[in-house]
């Protein structure tokens, strides 16, 4: 019995090692996080607006029987990156015929409307998920974060981190043209 | 030719220690003498090898020798001189081979130093330290040499990572080696001590001063990475609970452990087998750390060579050494037996839960860094492991710890008077609780936990320096003989009241830096005036300015206090084209009330271009880390110069007869 004590150490490193091995698959990279939403329905979630603002609040049922494709960008007013990218979200709300909408996570409700006071509201509705559930249900890592869903509520892309560059606005324009031809080419399911 | 005499030296050094990996050890148990002696002239042989191998990879750097991979790939002629030498640890294979030199430099140390060591002991121990050396050293020449050359040579090189280029950062590398690698002659000593199959009180006297070496320059090494991390990433944070930052602190958790267990070996003949498992286990941590940052195996900010085929390599090595110490210390520890009893209430208990709290943290801190990797095993799914699951499981562990610590101290061996010892500590409670409410009147909305970690800390303070009061009899005899016990004291004693102070500072700094941080974060024009913490700070203008390597946009800001002007503050954003890199360089006021922290962000996109993004904290007490592991570092070094440590153990103790060693 003391022996088997005195083994456990070695045991315990034995498979520790084996979860080492099998990580250092060549193919394994550590750094993707992929979304288990892709190709998915959206979450079910009702969320309110925010107090104070006129802007309706989202829910899963505004998410599907829309003419163009769906952008779900999580946001917060305390997150800078989602500063640097609100510019380029309110231009491409404008350009690329689609239906920009929000969830605002984890905010003060009275800071995100002063937020988006200064820096305009491009958002056609905007969900307040005060407590940051609905965030765990979208499996979000990190604000920001940007979802591209198609007409039948399915998300068809997912985009960690600030749309900045004229890169990431091509990947967006990307899963928006997707997201469209998946619309026109499924119907209503 | 230079790089040529590097790459010989190594291969020598090889040599060497393969010899001595061997030799020695076939000496001890033959009880050959001149064998057992061929260890100090090869422990000696190897590291002179090594340190040439390294001033020849210095030299190369030095004077941008572009004929090395190594050095265009991590150089550029135009970097200042500083930078160039540093360079010479800031990539995979120089940092491998600065691991070796300090490998060698440890087995050196004990070949001059352990005169007083048993012959046969100091050659195990030293063989066991060249089979470590054997491993590296083959890693290196066969995966990963520093001396590799290029041809045709370019006519420039890549640059070292900006975020590299840091006096911080430049010093951080080799003082944290020196304790990571630091461990490896404990954990020598550890598997010495294994297969001669016998452990005393010498033994642990003879491996303290050497974890307290290494304790002490891993102390130094994570708080200078910290630091780094504080002023020079720009988050204004200093800890990230990163896996990269993660693998340095558990060694250093378990070594503390060690520091702590070895004290109860030496002093009472017990916690043998503990003792030994913590050494090996502490090296098998500074060992797991060098596997997960160079296998690319955990995602991190600051992993350096994402490399799959060297990570399949240094795991045969881990797989040898850990799974072998640890194999040899199941098949030997069962008969290692405990010495002297010892009641609940004892010193003796008072170590054994600080050993098993800091163990279960270690633990705790281990199994958030790996979880990711065993659910990607398991289920598929990756996840990242954040600060919220370290703080709720970290944090509870350590704040009874803390609280232990200020009694254990009062605690007498074998058997303690504990409510004696609590009455005299009536006063450092009852500050505490000052501590505590004057921390939650400060912010009642505060977290808890933070308000019971200042309650800890002040009474680790009070009840420390009652305990240093209490030796030195202050106040129940006259100054005179008080001055004079102080001076009698052991150093070590000194040492640990400092130490101890210093985890409370230390406390202090990390709880009021991050629960009662304030911080804006805005787009503003100069001109703008934006009030925190009780300064106003104004947005003057932003310039660019040309460095040596890069162009920078620099922000000036104005702090005042009170209408007054206290502070200019540049932050800046650095571009360095041949790298390619964008670095934050924030500008921080210091004072020991908080630091007010400015960083300068992009600037707007599609809107008026003179706005930009700020971003302004003020970070209270957050210089108290710093100086809190100053006292860590102070404590541990006048530890070190203890007389008894010095002088080793007593020697009618250390020479039993040769022929007489106990039979297995």
């Amino acid at each position: 019995m003391k022996r088997a004590l005195f083994a456990l150490p070695v045991v315990l490193v034995l498979i520790l090692g084996g979860f080492f091995l099998w990580g250092l698959n060549p193919d394994r990279d550590p750094n993707a996080i992929p979304s288990v939403l892709i190709d998915a329905q959206a979450p079910e979630f009702a969320l309110d607006g925010i107090p104070g603002l006129d802007t309706p609040g989202l829910a899963k049922a505004d998410l599907s029987g829309a003419d163009n494709p769906l952008v779900v960008n999580v946001f917060a007013s305390w997150c800078v990156p989602c500063r640097a990218e609100h510019a380029v979200l309110t231009r491409m709300a404008r350009e690329e015929n689609i239906h920009l909408l929000g969830i605002n996570y984890k905010d003060k409700p009275e800071d995100a409307v002063r937020w988006l006071d200064e820096l305009g509201n491009p958002y056609e509705r905007i969900g307040a998920d005060l407590t940051g559930r609905v965030g765990i249900e979208w499996g979000i890592s990190g604000v920001p974060e940007t979802f591209v869903i198609d007409a039948n509520g399915i998300v068809v892309y997912r985009f960690v981190g600030p749309i900045l560059s004229a890169e990431d606005v091509r990947d967006m324009q990307e899963a928006i043209a997707l997201a469209r031809s998946r619309s026109g080419a499924g119907g209503t399911s | 030719m230079i790089p040529e005499i590097g790459n010989f030296a190594l291969m020598l050094a090889l040599a060497a220690a393969l010899v001595q990996s061997v030799l020695p050890m076939v000496g001890a148990a033959q009880r050959n003498v001149l064998w057992m002696q061929s260890a100090v002239t090869t422990a000696l042989i190897q590291c002179g090898l090594l340190a040439v191998a390294f001033a020849a990879l210095m030299r190369s750097f030095i004077v941008s020798d572009f004929t090395v991979v190594n050095v265009v790939a991590n150089s550029h002629s135009l970097k200042p001189m500083i930078y160039k030498v540093a360079a010479t640890w800031g990539s995979h294979e120089g940092s491998l081979l600065l691991w070796v030199l300090i490998l060698a430099i440890f087995g050196a140390g004990v070949a001059v130093l352990g005169k007083n060591i048993p012959a046969e002991l100091r050659a195990r121990t030293l063989s066991v330290q060249a089979w470590i050396s054997v491993g590296f050293l083959s890693f290196m020449i066969f995966t990963s040499n520093p001396f590799d050359r290029m041809f045709p040579a370019p006519l420039n090189g890549n640059d070292l990572n900006p975020l590299l280029q840091d006096i911080g950062l430049a010093l951080h590398p080799p003082l944290l080696y020196l304790g990571y690698v630091g461990f490896s002659i404990v954990f020598s000593f550890a598997v010495a001590a294994l297969i001669e199959g016998r452990v005393d009180p010498a033994w642990a006297r003879w491996v303290r001063p050497w974890t307290l070496a290494a304790w002490v320059s891993l102390t130094g090494g994570i708080a200078l990475g910290s630091w780094w991390a504080y002023y020079e990433l720009g988050w204004g944070g200093w800890w990230f609970w990163d896996p990269v930052e993660n693998v340095s602190f558990m060694p250093w958790l378990l070594g503390t452990a060690l520091l702590h267990s070895a004290i109860v070996t030496e002093k009472r003949d017990t916690f043998k087998s503990w003792t030994i498992l913590l050494a090996i286990l502490t090296f098998s941590l500074s060992l797991l750390g060098t596997f997960i940052v160079r296998s690319g195996l955990l995602t991190s900010v600051h992993a350096f060579a994402v490399d799959p085929e060297r990570g399949v390599y240094i795991l045969g090595l881990l797989f040898v050494s850990i799974g072998g110490s640890l194999a040899l210390y199941a098949w030997r520890a069962p008969q290692l037996e405990g010495g002297g009893l010892f009641t609940p209430i004892s010193r003796e208990a008072g170590l054994l839960i600080n050993n098993l709290l800091l163990a279960t943290a270690t633990a705790a801190v281990l199994f958030g860094t790996l979880y990711p990797l065993f659910l990607e095993a398991v289920t598929g799914d990756k996840i990242s492991v954040g600060p919220p699951f370290f703080n709720a499981s970290f944090i509870p562990i350590m704040l009874p710890l803390v609280f232990m610590m200020g009694i254990g101290p009062f605690l007498s061996w074998k058997r303690a008077d504990l409510p004696g010892v609590m009455s005299r500590l009536k006063f450092a409670i009852g500050l505490g609780l000052i501590a505590a409410l004057w921390a939650w009147w400060m912010d009642t909305d505060g977290p808890v936990l933070a308000i019971i970690a200042m309650g800890v800390a002040g009474w680790l303070l009070v009840a420390s320096a009652r305990e240093w009061l209490s030796r030195i009899k202050a106040g129940e005899v006259p100054l005179a003989e008080s001055l004079r016990r102080a001076k009698n004291l052991p150093r070590a004693a000194h040492g640990m009241t400092i130490a101890h102070m210093g985890v409370a500072v230390l406390i202090l700094g990390m709880v009021g830096s991050s629960a009662w941080k304030t911080e804006q974060i805005l787009f503003a024009s100069p001109g703008t005036v934006v009030e925190i913490a009780g300064y106003e700070v104004r947005f003057d203008r932003v310039e660019r300015v040309r460095g040596p390597n890069y162009v920078s946009d620099m922000g000036t800001l104005t702090a005042f206090r009170d209408g007054e002007q206290v502070a200019v503050l540049q932050p800046e954003r650095r571009w360095y084209p041949v790298a390619e890199m964008q670095t934050t360089e924030s500008a921080i006021r210091s004072t020991l009330a908080g630091d007010l922290y400015v960083t300068i962000g992009e600037p707007a996109a599609d809107r008026a271009s003179n706005e930009w993004t700020l971003r302004i904290l003020f970070e209270p007490f957050v210089n108290f880390i710093w100086i809190g592991t100053v006292f860590l570092v102070i404590g541990g070094t006048f530890s070190l110069t203890d007389r008894r440590l010095r002088v080793g153990a007593p020697k009618s103790a250390a020479r039993p007869p040769i022929q007489a060693t106990p039979a297995e």
